[in-house]
């Protein structure tokens, strides 16, 4: 009988199938058992850790959209003129030394005799010319290259109405010879030294990318490294392993052999790794610090990511500043960070962080003024009712635009509760939206208050401060002062009087955040992880980024 | 039967065009933008739209991506720095198909024994636990018996890894999963066929004609009661798909549902497109296999015109 067969047909069919599934498989093991994120098996002192993260890195190219994943790998492939130090203070890198003229615009860089790329060729200043020019040219569309915005001409280079629009050559950037490096600077800012370690001053060897054309640093094959590790393994969406690079200079000092970071999307799936010691390290979302209260293993970091809520001031309501000072005032920020964040989150009154910017004697920013708008409730309370007879109101809707995200939308309950019951009148309704819509009703001020967040990737005062300006690109919330222009704009053009400029900068960030409550400052983000107690050296940076060049395994 | 299958792959190739055409346009109105980075100027998200061409009229849009469809090109992904959307899909599909492979036996297997014996046993107590356990497998979510298998099989007792997908045991936990759903579907259908098809006549036949009660069943019963698990392949395939995007990112297994769910969160229209066309393709072709199955198995089906 036909039919019979054809069952038959079918039961083969799915037997063979599924033997060679399990083959399949069972040869998959076989090769992966080694290199792969194998446990290192307890006893043995094995340098090798394991790491996590929530997501597959976008890019390793130092003129891509860097995120704060690729610069944490990118820094440790590669390494720049100057790197971070384990106190997150720039440290000679690629660069041995370097002079600068007396104007602070002139700056020869001597690179080290013994920098080699991991193909065992030299570093030379040649390699730094090509990255940079590169990063700059339009065509490359480098998110970043704004960060060069002060080298001579860049700007220029970059400005379509610019006579010498996408001629990089006029870059103000030169190799006097192959171990040294001449860049000169159209204002003298104080902080380039510190920009020298932000990947996308990274070096890149022409011929190699060159050579590799568009599958350049797309798998690990194809990337070319001159720092403490060399990618072996990139297997996309899953994992990839850093391998200690002995050409490099400084290789006696790195202790690690082998770093893998896995990509476990799920907190819970990656605090389960952590306990059953697949991974050394972990980040603790809010809701998993409770668990973990008082555990030796957990650990706290603040990056310099400042959290705040914008008040779009075409809003008539908002426009109003007392209104804006009542929701500035009308919620508890202590009890936000510490209550409901618990992962060492910073409640804060201002916007520039502290241990960020120091003045030419070396005071903190944060010395003059602790914080702004640091009043009670009934304070709150009275600016709210000042506000509503202005305005001529006994109530008033408003919307938060919010993150989606568990941690961030629980903060938006919690400042939306308080607000209601704390101001008479007050409706505010919640809109969550995924990152890139957020920035996008953002961008066209279809909201009304935000909940917004900047990271302050260059350590000056201006690159939050420029946030509010007129007309800068990221005001989003039509606030305009003009004093506050002023300021701003001359802290960032007029460096020739340092001790004024720190002193402008202290008096913006007042007018900002006291006379204007332009914004509702939030907290300083931190990251909570537990780290297993055999870990020695994990630096997390406040940038975000990690430094595996000090980690060790002592078991 | 030529005829058919040709007509049939010549409505799926439709099926195919309209379902790329309704998710290009459709694909218009998601919100966000790819290139709104904070970090990117308005000038530099400019020439980001003019490289990838999304600054054309949207017409010119969909005719660009049809031809470069034609010769097999779905573009480069915007969130991994043009990295080609065909490698992605590559990378990632055999990790999925593994998984929903080995999910679909496992769970058809499992699900045809506790069905038959469900049916054997009729209204005793082993019916009875074959119908709970089916009942669970239905109503609680694949992604709960996820979560319960991880912490109790991976992280209390051991006996397997939490996560990962780096060996045939990393895939046992998700595939238990995966297949409950499968499991309890099978089991259902399979019980309420089998007590069906043991009180037919032909039954009562194979019975008297003494065959021993293996043979019966086995030939005459459960034979018979696989026309429905052939329907329902379909559907549970599609579901298996479907299931996998959480089963993926609990067990952290780099698999292509988790892929589509990101590239929907950034506006990464390519991969969207992408992995959609994937899907639907997929999901095309096993409907036509089930239809073709149908006729294999039972030839009261037949699939044209009498003439063989």
């Amino acid at each position: 009988m036909g039919n019979v067969r054809s069952f038959r047909w079918l039961i083969t069919i799915m037997i063979a199938s599924l033997t060679l599934v399990l083959m399949a498989c069972g040869s998959d093991s076989g090769e992966n058992d080694e290199g792969s994120a194998g446990k290192s098996e307890g006893g043995t002192s094995e340098q090798v850790i394991n790491l996590v993260t929530t997501e597959e890195v976008p890019t390793l190219k130092s003129n891509g959209q860097i995120d704060g994943l690729s610069s944490t790998v990118m820094t440790n492939l590669f390494e720049g003129l100057y790197r971070l130090d384990e106190e997150h203070i720039p440290t000679e890198g690629i660069a041995e030394s370097h002079d600068v003229n007396e104007g602070g615009d002139e700056y020869v860089f001597h690179l080290r005799e013994d920098a080699n790329w991991a193909d065992g060729t030299p570093v030379t200043a040649d390699d730094f010319v090509y990255a940079w020019k590169k990063a700059i040219h339009p065509d490359t569309v480098s998110p970043h290259a704004n960060l060069m915005e002060e080298i001579a001409n860049s700007k220029d280079i970059q400005d379509p109405d610019s006579d010498i629009y996408g001629e990089v050559d006029e870059l103000g950037i030169e190799a006097i010879d192959d171990k040294t490096l001449e860049v000169k600077l159209d204002v003298p800012i104080p902080y380039f030294i510190n920009l020298t370690a932000h990947p996308v001053y990274l070096p890149q060897k022409e011929e190699f990318v060159e050579d590799q054309g568009e599958d350049y640093a797309i798998e690990a094959e194809h990337v070319l490294e001159n720092g403490p590790f060399v990618m072996e393994e990139w297997k996309h969406d899953d994992y990839w392993t850093l391998v200690k690079n002995d050409e490099y200079w400084d290789s006696e000092n790195v202790e690690i052999e082998e770093v893998v970071t896995n990509v476990v999307k799920d907190s819970a799936t990656a605090i389960n790794l952590y306990e059953v010691g697949d991974v050394d390290v972990v980040n603790l979302s809010s809701d998993f610090v409770d668990l973990h209260e008082g555990d030796e293993e957990m650990k706290t970091s603040l990056e310099f990511e400042m959290y705040f809520l914008r008040f779009n001031q075409k809003n008539e309501y908002l426009s109003n500043v007392n209104i804006r000072k009542a929701l500035d005032m009308g919620w508890d920020k202590e009890e936000a960070a510490n209550a409901i964040l618990k992962n060492g989150s910073k409640p804060i009154h201002h916007i520039i962080p502290e241990g960020f910017s120091f003045s030419p004697d070396e005071v903190d920013f944060r010395d003059k003024y602790e914080g702004f708008n640091m009043g009670s409730i009934e304070e709150a309370q009275e600016y709210w009712e000042k506000g509503l007879e202005e305005l001529g109101v006994d109530s008033i809707d408003l919307e938060l635009l919010s993150y989606d995200d568990e941690q961030r939308s629980t903060m938006a309950e919690y400042i939306r509760n308080q607000l209601q019951s704390n101001l008479d009148g007050l409706t505010i309704n919640i809109h969550q939206q995924p990152n890139k819509v957020k920035l996008d009703l953002e961008d066209k001020l279809d909201y009304d208050i935000s909940y917004s967040g900047w990271r302050g990737s260059v350590q000056d005062p201006t690159y939050f401060l420029e946030i509010w300006e007129s007309d800068g690109p990221y005001n989003w919330q039509d606030f305009s002062n003009k004093e506050y222009d002023e300021l701003v704009e001359g802290a960032k053009r007029d460096l020739s009087d340092p001790d004024k400029r720190f002193e402008d900068m202290q008096e913006a960030e007042r007018i900002l955040l006291e006379e204007e409550a332009a914004i509702s400052t939030m907290y300083q983000s931190g990251t909570a992880r537990l780290v297993k107690p055999y870990v020695k050296g994990f630096v997390a940076h406040p940038n975000t980024t990690n430094s595996y060049k000090w980690l060790s395994i002592e078991k | 039967m030529k005829r058919y299958v040709i007509s049939r792959i010549i409505f799926m190739l439709i099926t195919l065009l309209i379902i790329i055409s309704f998710t290009f346009f459709l694909m218009q109105t998601l919100p966000g933008s790819p290139f709104n980075d904070e970090q990117l100027s308005e000038f530099q998200r400019e020439q980001m739209n003019e490289r990838y061409g999304l600054n054309e009229p949207v017409p010119k849009q969909y005719l660009n991506y049809l031809t470069n469809l034609v010769k097999g090109d779905l573009g480069v992904s915007f969130q991994y720095d043009g990295r080609p959307v065909t490698g992605i899909i590559k990378e990632r599909i055999g990790t999925s198909a593994v998984l929903g492979i080995q999910s679909l036996i496992f769970g058809t297997i499992i699900g045809l024994a506790l069905g038959i014996i469900g049916a054997l046993y009729h209204n005793t107590t082993i019916d009875y636990a074959s119908i709970i356990i089916a009942v669970i497998g239905l109503s609680i979510p694949n992604f709960v018996f996820a979560g319960l298998l991880q912490y109790w099989v991976g992280v209390k007792l051991e006996w397997l890894p939490v996560a990962f997908w780096r060996g045939f045991e990393y895939t046992i936990l998700p595939t238990i999963a995966l297949s409950m759903f499968v499991i309890a579907t099978v089991a259902r259908y399979i019980r309420t066929e089998m007590i069906e098809v043991l009180s037919e006549d032909y039954m009562l036949t194979a019975k008297s004609k003494g065959l021993s009660r293996f043979t019966m069943i086995w030939r005459h019963g459960v034979r018979n009661s696989m026309i429905p698990i052939i329907t329902i392949m379909g559907p549970l395939v599609v579901s298996l798909v479907t299931g996998t995007l959480i089963v993926e990112k609990i067990f952290s297994i780099p698999g292509l549902g988790d892929q589509f769910v990101d590239s929907i969160l950034t506006n990464d229209y390519p991969v969207i497109m992408g992995v959609t066309i994937f899907y639907s393709a997929l999901f095309i072709f096993v409907v036509f296999v089930v239809d073709l199955l149908y006729g294999v198995l039972d030839p009261r089906i037949r699939l044209s015109g009498g003439d063989k």
